[in-house]
């Protein structure tokens, strides 16, 4: 099958995070990067469909500044077979910006199938994949947690608040994918020199216009530092009157 | 003037609770602009019937879309629907950031070309652009987002606003689905409802999580009891426990599964990796129980008791039991 994954790069969750001097954006200094989680889900997925289908071609998508390549190799190395980067100084904060720029390069590229990760760590919007969809005039499937496909069709899970939908769409189709569907491997020492000799296009990304902006980012307010009440059974009584008079909700 | 429509959630032809979170965030923003709320409900046969607490909560109008369809989800022609309305005149098109939201927001703003603020903590006009906080890096960032166009589509994160009551006289108006349902080309072939849950982890305002500590899958008995000692509570896990397959992996809190903010969260044996603290750490309060002393969870949590959770947890939920008892 022809699979385009839409990825993105963002820095590893378990850092320390600074806010930066303009007070919009987080200080990258020292921080690492790598492939969003749920887009290295998308990755595996799209890979897996590949390889059992014995046919097929994975692009990788990736806006952002020349950075990205390194996420692109990322994917390449875990077996992707080709990877585009559309080039632009920052990722914008407006999804349908981002949307518009991957509609107009995935157009005219055939894909049966474009996924997408259900949202990224970092902006956590979960926007691109459907407005895609919509500016593509695909079918959309947000957050699957099982994909399979029979003659030409697919059939898909998806989990919502205590309950759960099972869908059917033809495709092409865009899906977004959730956690539980595939564990991401990792690349293999083959895999990442292979990665090297990958082709990797770059192309301007057309944004047009970002009505969203980041206006401030900052750190939650803190927590108040946490409080050891007692130990073992015996402090339950006291915890018992602290959600009562104190918290309020018991 | 600004007038606001609201998307209020249905699941097979019961409004949901983030309906009236919906009607009450958007009622808040009409006020602060001179405008009317718009409830705009999609559901069977039989719905209109069903809309009163959409006017109780503040909705000048209501405005109800029934087809047969509607007792499960059909987003192509609810998006559809929502965008053809959507041309009337709104300031800003409120949807909750739920499962459902999620999916119809961006597929609303695309097909109307408008700016799209998700999962918003709050929502604020200014002067003619709208403002929300909204969490980021796994909820470790908040960031203040501003999106400048008319309309705006916004969707709020659940549980982050609580229903408040503003009586107004039902005024209901019917509309017809924008696109036939039939035409969909995604179908909804099943709703499966209830993982055995009663409550779920994002309505429930009291949530108890269960981790390692609990040393067994069949400990998380003890869990599952203390929520039912609260009666109003929900049960989650971290990623370790589901992955090792004690839980389903709906049920898991934490960077990559659900992302709660109750009234009350109680860690069980939980040892409070990051991971895990992105998905609870807005929680208003919490408790944690967990053997050991230096475990990150006692950190964040307002109260923590150390010790084995497999002897305090029964402890605790017969005290619970008593407490609310007494009510």
């Amino acid at each position: 099958m022809k699979i385009a994954v839409c990825i993105k790069r963002v820095p590893d969750m378990e850092s320390r995070f600074k806010v930066a001097a303009n007070g919009t954006s987080i200080d990258e200094t020292g921080l690492k990067f790598d492939l969003s989680d749920f887009d290295a889900y998308a990755v595996e997925v799209a890979l897996q469909i590949n390889e059992k289908a014995g046919s097929g071609e994975t692009t990788v998508i990736c806006l952002g500044p020349d950075v990205v390549q390194e996420t692109i190799r990322k994917a390449l190395s875990m077996g992707a077979d080709r990877g585009v980067q559309l080039k632009a100084d920052r990722v914008p904060a407006d999804s349908l910006a981002i949307a518009r720029a991957l509609a107009a390069e995935l157009k005219d590229g055939g894909y049966e199938l474009i996924l997408f990760g259900k949202h990224s760590l970092d902006a956590m919007t979960g926007g691109g994949g459907p407005m895609t969809a919509e500016l593509l005039g695909l079918p959309c499937l947000t957050a699957a947690s099982k994909l399979e496909f029979a003659g030409g069709k697919a059939v898909a899970r998806r989990e919502l608040e205590g309950a759960a939908e099972l869908l059917e769409f033809p495709l092409p189709a865009v899906v977004t994918i959730d956690e539980g569907i595939a564990r991401p491997r990792y690349p293999s020492l083959k895999g990442i020199m292979a990665a090297k000799k990958k082709p990797l296009d770059v192309r301007p990304a057309q944004l047009g216009e970002v009505r969203v902006t980041v206006e401030k980012m900052e750190l939650p307010a803190e927590r108040p530092a946490g409080r050891i009440i007692g130990t073992g059974p015996d402090a339950v009584p006291e915890l018992v009157r602290l959600l009562q008079t104190e918290a309020k909700v018991l | 003037m600004a007038n606001v429509l609201a998307v209020a959630e249905t699941r097979g032809g019961e409004l949901r609770k983030v309906a009236l979170e919906a009607v009450t965030a958007a009622r808040a923003l009409a006020d602060s602009a001179g405008g009317e709320v718009h409830a705009l409900v999609f559901g069977p046969p039989g719905m209109a019937a069903k809309v009163e607490p959409l006017a109780q909560h503040g909705a000048d109008t209501v405005i109800v879309c029934e087809h047969a369809a509607y007792d499960k989800a059909d987003a192509e022609s609810m998006a559809a629907t929502i965008a053809a309305r959507a041309g009337s005149g709104y300031a800003v098109i409120l949807l909750s950031a739920s499962a459902q939201g999620r999916d119809l927001a961006p597929r609303v703003a695309a097909k109307i070309n408008a700016p799209l603020l998700s999962d918003a903590l709050t929502v604020a006009l200014s002067g003619a652009a709208l403002v929300v906080t909204h969490p980021t890096y796994t909820a470790k960032l908040v960031a203040t987002l501003k999106a400048t166009g008319t309309p705006v589509v916004v969707s709020v994160r659940p549980n982050a606003v609580t229903p408040v009551v503003r009586a107004k006289a039902l005024r209901a108006e019917t509309i017809a689905p924008a696109t036939d349902p039939a035409a969909s080309r995604v179908k909804v072939t099943a709703l499966v409802v209830g993982t055995g849950a009663k409550l779920d982890l994002g309505d429930a305002p009291v949530v108890i999580s269960g981790g390692r500590g609990l040393k067994a899958a069949e400990n998380f008995k003890l869990v599952e009891d203390l929520a039912d000692a609260f009666g109003n509570a929900a049960v989650g896990a971290t990623r370790a426990v589901t992955d090792d397959g004690w839980r389903p992996h709906s049920d898991q809190i934490g960077q990559t599964g659900r992302l709660v903010s109750p009234d009350l969260y109680v860690a069980v044996g939980i040892s409070g990796a990051i991971q895990h603290l992105a998905g609870m750490r807005t929680s208003k309060t919490i408790v944690a129980i967990n053997k050991d002393a230096e475990a990150p969870i006692f950190k964040v949590a307002d109260y923590g008791i150390v010790g084995d959770a497999l002897e305090i947890v029964p402890v605790l939920t017969a005290a619970v039991r008593e407490a609310r008892k007494s009510h």
